[in-house]
């Protein structure tokens, strides 16, 4: 499948220039670019390595050879931040991709069809809203045993029924369009316009759709694992640097603020490329929360 | 009315059944016996398989749901594994501490949330507008519970001006529970403010381009007095509908928050059955949160056909 957005008044050079003056876009661009680079730095280096525990080293404050300080085992914050990012990308961005993966599909189907169909999937979705999505998410990693992979799964889930009604609404406004009764004329299936038609028009509410997601299932596996169901020690992740940062507020405040840090950065930069990608290509529907 | 009346009101019990049905059927599968779990590892099987025969573990699964199903109408939730108190006695002592909390929180994100969106949409696109906008994206970027962190550090560590943690009950007096559900209520309220503002604001810039404000603004009526009669109360729809929806959340939200205070609260409670297997109490918790949000869905959705009349006429 070719996803080619149908841009009719603008064109891409039109937008781009569009995009570089639109404050929003180009700082939450910068930002989660920054933090990609960051997660993908630490494949091949970070300051220390933060599976040696130095003793010695514990509990230090911010200084020239520790930017941000050291932990209760004189591990590097700021190496584990680095660590960390991966953890937080990979668990958000696999969550995005299930979200999106079963839940598009579905509510494009439920669009095209109509009738019973789409009113039992809805129903089904209401189901899936009425159950809070942390207490969901809490008894998942549960059932299955703490770790980033139950964590992906617990968020994912909740994704679905977001893609799934955001694509259907989205697909309901496209079906009664002039083009779209020019393909049933042509002899399309109905599939086949939902793909070829319905898609690709319908792709930029899902991109700002799952920078939203992106953002909240970072917070969500940092929420997790602060409880201690994320990823497992020794692997860092922000959550887990909260905890263990919390009965040692006193004597090492630092602990708690750069982790902390590094997710309202992270979170804040994804939801203005959100808000910049909403602006730019579609000025009439900015996103409400 | 009365047939979208009926039928929103049929679809929220369906909603609920199957709901129950779910919650029922996700907790037979987990891993581990509770008669194992109260009696110990050194019980013998024979021991394991009588108390299981009196916990009505070993009836068929079937007759096990409707048993079930029948108390939660009835209140009657059973006994709690590890408690072994009723579990309608923990979920009582629990509330005190949830709800006030959570209705604390949602009073302190209206207090700022309202007066921000309506100060950022009278002022749109100029620094104030800027600058509030910005502060509440920033807010929505936050996690309550590393917040919570920071305000333990600066007001109970640093300042020492309220406790780090725990609650002492009511007994204990009204203002010193007060003060303990202080820092977890800020805490709570900030990134419910955060949303709150912005999708005040929106609502407002919407309202205020209609007709009728040009018309209010027309006939002479001070610019003040059109935001706050004619604006605000055409933008409270969508502002109600979120906050019913962040008062469900911060019911069944302040799990993390909780933890982080040690505060004896229904999200403590359920946390901590959870992982002690205490399946009655976790049944019956996650299904009162669920009965919550689809009964403040059904008074939003109701509440919206009473202030729109073309929602009426339509269904």
């Amino acid at each position: 499948m070719t996803l080619h957005i149908d841009i009719p008044e603008e064109t891409m050079s039109g937008i781009l220039a569009k995009a570089f003056r639109n404050t929003a876009f180009v700082t939450g661009f910068v930002i989660t670019v920054l933090i990609l680079a960051m997660a993908l730095v630490s494949y091949v280096w970070t300051p220390y390595d933060v599976t040696k525990l130095v003793i010695a080293d514990k509990t230090q404050g911010p200084s020239l050879a520790h930017w941000f300080g050291t932990d209760h085992f004189g591990r590097d914050i700021l190496s584990m931040i680095m660590v960390g990012a991966r953890n937080s990308i990979a668990v958000a961005l696999v969550a995005v991709g299930i979200g999106m993966g079963v839940g598009v599909p579905l509510g494009a189907f439920a669009a095209a069809r109509g009738g019973l169909i789409d009113e039992a999937l809805m129903r089904v979705n209401d189901l899936v809203f009425a159950f809070p999505a942390l207490l969901s998410a809490i008894m998942i990693t549960a059932i299955f045993g703490p770790g980033a992979v139950n964590a992906i799964i617990a968020i994912g889930i909740f994704n679905i029924p977001v893609f799934a009604r955001v694509a259907r609404a989205g697909a309901l406004a496209i079906w009664p369009r002039e083009f779209i009764l020019a393909a049933r004329a042509a002899g399309k299936s109905r599939t086949q316009i939902s793909i070829e038609h319905v898609l690709p028009n319908i792709a930029t509410l899902l991109l700002v759709q799952g920078t939203i997601q992106f953002a909240l299932g970072i917070l969500a596996e940092a929420g997790l694992s602060y409880l201690g169901l994320g990823a497992q020690p020794p692997m860092p992740s922000w959550g887990r640097m909260l905890f263990d940062a919390q009965t040692r507020m006193v004597v090492a405040p630092w602990m708690a603020i750069f982790p902390g840090m590094a997710i309202v950065i992270t979170v804040l930069g994804l939801n203005l490329l959100g808000d910049g990608i909403a602006d730019i290509l579609d000025p009439k529907s900015r996103r409400q929360r | 009315m009365t047939a979208y009346l009926l039928k929103r009101l049929a679809i929220s019990l369906a909603t609920l059944v199957l709901a129950s049905i779910v919650v029922f059927a996700v907790l037979e599968i987990l891993p581990g016996d509770p008669a194992r779990l109260m009696l110990g590892m050194n019980a013998s099987a024979d021991q394991v398989e009588l108390l299981r025969n009196q916990m009505g573990l070993n009836a068929p699964l079937l007759l096990r749901y409707l048993h079930w199903a029948g108390g939660l109408l009835s209140l009657d939730f059973g006994r709690s594994y590890t408690y072994s108190v009723p579990v309608i006695d923990l979920v009582r002592e629990r509330l005190a501490v949830s709800l006030p909390l959570a209705l604390i929180a949602l009073a302190l994100s209206t207090v700022i949330a309202i007066p921000v969106g309506l100060f950022s949409a009278s002022r749109r696109g100029r620094a104030g507008d800027t600058i509030s906008m910005g502060a509440a994206q920033l807010g929505v970027a936050v996690p309550n519970f590393w917040f919570a962190l920071m305000l333990i550090y600066v007001f109970a560590v640093w300042l020492r001006l309220v406790p780090a943690g725990g609650f002492p009950g009511w007994s204990a007096g009204i203002w010193p529970a007060l003060k303990s559900l202080l820092l977890p209520a800020v805490a709570l309220a900030l990134p419910q403010a955060a949303i709150l503002a912005r999708v005040t604001r929106s609502a407002l810039i919407e309202v205020l381009n209609e007709d009728y404000i040009r018309t209010a603004r027309a006939k002479g009526l001070p610019y003040r007095a059109v935001l706050w009669r004619h604006a605000l109360r055409n933008a409270m729809i969508p502002v109600l509908t979120i906050l019913g929806l962040q008062f469900a959340f911060l019911l069944a939200g302040t799990i993390i928050i909780e933890n982080v205070f040690y505060l004896p609260g229904l999200g403590r409670l359920v946390f901590q059955a959870i992982t002690q297997r205490d399946l009655i109490v976790v049944e019956s918790v996650v299904m009162l949160l669920v009965a919550a949000v689809i009964a403040v869905n059904l008074v939003v959705d109701l509440s919206y056909a009473v202030v729109d009349p073309r929602l009426r006429s339509r269904q």
